[in-house]
């Protein structure tokens, strides 16, 4: 990549808009941050529980299939056959007792070791693999593979550190808060589609000063508002966060005046949506963003997994995984679904979002030439903070990005 | 209509597609306050991936309880999300009439919706069946029940608008 895009002068405090749609900056992203030293989200155990289940999905623009193999161990493979590279697997989800290539047949174990290939020894002594084909250097590419309390991250990287480490121990915690060692139950998938930059997802949970203003929705019905509660953590490298609240009275103030967005006669006219049972010490809600591809909820009673996949500059997938717990009763269950409704493609919240990440990617796409503006808060970062009214977590990102990306 | 096992095939397949035009006509004319009076009070409307359903996973990506819910959607759609301005516009074909599941007659149909965003060529939004159960509440065909299973898993970014 040619070295023609660098930083603005000011620093953190600038966001360049080329970031968002220069092909060249995507090329080197999926270089060195998916295919980098990272941890990617790619699954639930509770998604593989049997030996020989496998999910087919995205780290960056690569697909992998994440499988359980006879032993119980869980593996993750590159999606390309090692032989012309066919993309061999086509399920989001299946059971298989081994993968076969569709197009000439090399087949391979769930750990991705070549088993066998046709013809190997040529037709009536004809034709065939030379005799040293060696099947042993011939697998599919394996990932390093880290599994925390049914959590599987996934990494391309050759030597990269733990897991725990990597996330370091706040965000260990607060990840060991959902995921303390029950067994998860699966409730369902949801995919959406947006028009917007991969890292504008990532911004947008690290933006707690958006959430006041943009969700009307959250805000009359108090479930998130700046003047209530807040508490921040970034990581020590600048590139995992977490915003926790938990719920507060829901009057005009003078401290939420400047809130227009707040219809104080909103009612619900069906409150059972809105019935949450208090789960987990002191926060009622935790959103948490794992580098570079998870986004982890807890809002309420309705957890799930948003796996952001890249799909070009402009365009990203964003999975969600909704789950529970195995334990859970009839009427939890039932709880989860119905708040379910706030999140998702057709999510009361998250509906904004979406549009409004849509919004930034047109207005930022035609204008490279121009930065936008990160100043709430100061310019620095801090590892912790006590309120919702800060940039501080997308300019921590954006300085752990910046040294990844030579920028 | 008051009992709908009374009526003779031919009736219940044309009050049937007369349902169905009435309740697209709604939608896409966008008389989003009317909506909520095609259901019962006690319904349940439901916008679910071909994926879960198919997988038996209960999670839906819109779930409707009863007809607050649904009024809950309009007051969203009118007053509290923040989306760019868009045409949804529904088709449905193939209505079938399945059978009874105790009173309530069981419908199904196929459909397709198109979106339309202002600096944008329409696009194929949304395509699915209908599974329905349908009733009569005060002389007029109602749903019980409303599953919308769509196939087109990856959602163009937001589903705002019912199906």
């Amino acid at each position: 990549m040619t070295a023609r895009r660098s930083w603005p002068r000011e620093g953190s405090t600038r966001l360049p808009y080329w970031v968002y749609s220069d092909p060249d900056i995507y090329a080197r992203e999926q270089e060195r941050i998916f295919c980098g030293s990272t941890w990617n989200y790619v699954a639930l155990e509770a998604e593989i529980p049997e030996a020989g289940d496998f999910k087919r999905t995205f780290i960056g623009d690569k697909s992998v299939v994440v499988t359980r193999d006879s032993e119980g161990c869980v593996n993750v493979v590159e999606n390309r056959c090692a032989h012309r590279g066919v993309q061999f697997c086509q399920q989001h989800l299946g059971h298989v007792r081994e993968f076969m290539c569709p197009y000439h047949q090399w087949t391979y174990d769930l750990s991705g070791k070549l088993l066998g290939v046709p013809f190997r020894r040529g037709i009536k002594a004809q034709g065939g693999m030379p005799s040293e084909f060696s099947l042993a250097e011939h697998g599919l590419r394996r990932l390093r593979v880290a599994c925390r309390n049914g959590v599987i991250f996934a990494s391309f990287a050759g030597d990269i550190e733990p897991l725990e480490q990597y996330l370091g121990c706040e965000i260990l915690q607060l990840f060991d808060r959902v995921f303390d060692g029950r067994q998860l139950k699966i409730l369902g998938y949801s995919r959406q589609l947006t028009p917007a930059n991969w890292k504008l997802v990532m911004e947008n949970i690290k933006d707690p000063y958006h959430a006041s203003l943009l969700h009307v929705f959250l805000l009359s019905f108090g479930l998130n508002r700046a003047d209530q509660p807040n508490r921040l953590v970034i990581d020590p490298s600048g590139r995992h966060a977490a915003g926790m609240t938990w719920r507060g009275e829901q009057k005009r103030t003078t401290d939420n005046a400047e809130m227009r967005s707040l219809l104080e006669d909103l009612k619900l006219n069906d409150p059972s949506m809105l019935d949450p049972v208090k789960e987990y010490e002191r926060y009622t809600i935790v959103l948490m963003t794992i580098w570079p591809n998870l986004v982890m909820q807890q809002q309420s009673n309705t957890l799930a997994m948003r796996q952001v996949i890249t799909k070009g500059p402009a365009a990203f997938e964003l999975a969600w995984t909704f789950f529970g717990y195995a334990t859970d009763d009839a009427a939890m269950t039932q709880r989860r679904l119905r708040q379910a409704n706030l999140m998702g493609p057709a999510g009361f919240v998250s509906i904004d979002d979406g549009e409004g990440l849509a919004f930034v990617q047109r207005g930022t796409s035609c204008a490279t030439e121009a930065d936008g503006v990160l100043e709430m808060d100061g310019c620095d970062w801090a590892q912790e903070t006590p309120h919702a009214v800060t940039e501080g977590e997308i300019r921590a990102m954006y300085e752990h990005y910046r040294k990844v990306m030579e920028l | 209509m008051t009992a709908l096992r009374q009526e003779s095939p031919a009736a219940l397949r044309a009050a049937a597609e007369a349902l169905y035009a009435e309740y697209l006509g709604c939608l896409n004319e966008e008389r989003f306050e009317e909506w909520p009076d095609f259901f019962v009070e006690r319904c349940l409307y439901k916008i679910v991936p071909r994926e879960n359903f198919d997988r038996g996973l209960p999670l839906a990506t819109w779930l409707c309880e009863s007809r607050g819910y649904l009024k809950d959607r309009v007051v969203s759609i009118r007053k509290t999300s923040v989306y760019a301005p868009r045409y949804i516009r529904r088709i449905v074909s193939g209505i079938r009439i399945c059978g009874w599941k105790g009173d309530l007659l069981e419908v199904r149909a196929d459909y397709a919706a198109f979106e339309t965003l202002l600096d944008d060529l329409t696009r194929v939004f949304n395509v699915g069946a209908y599974h329905d159960l349908i009733t009569v509440e005060d002389g007029r065909l109602k749903f019980q029940e409303k599953i919308c299973i769509f196939d087109s898993m990856l959602v163009p970014n937001s589903l705002i608008f019912p199906l």
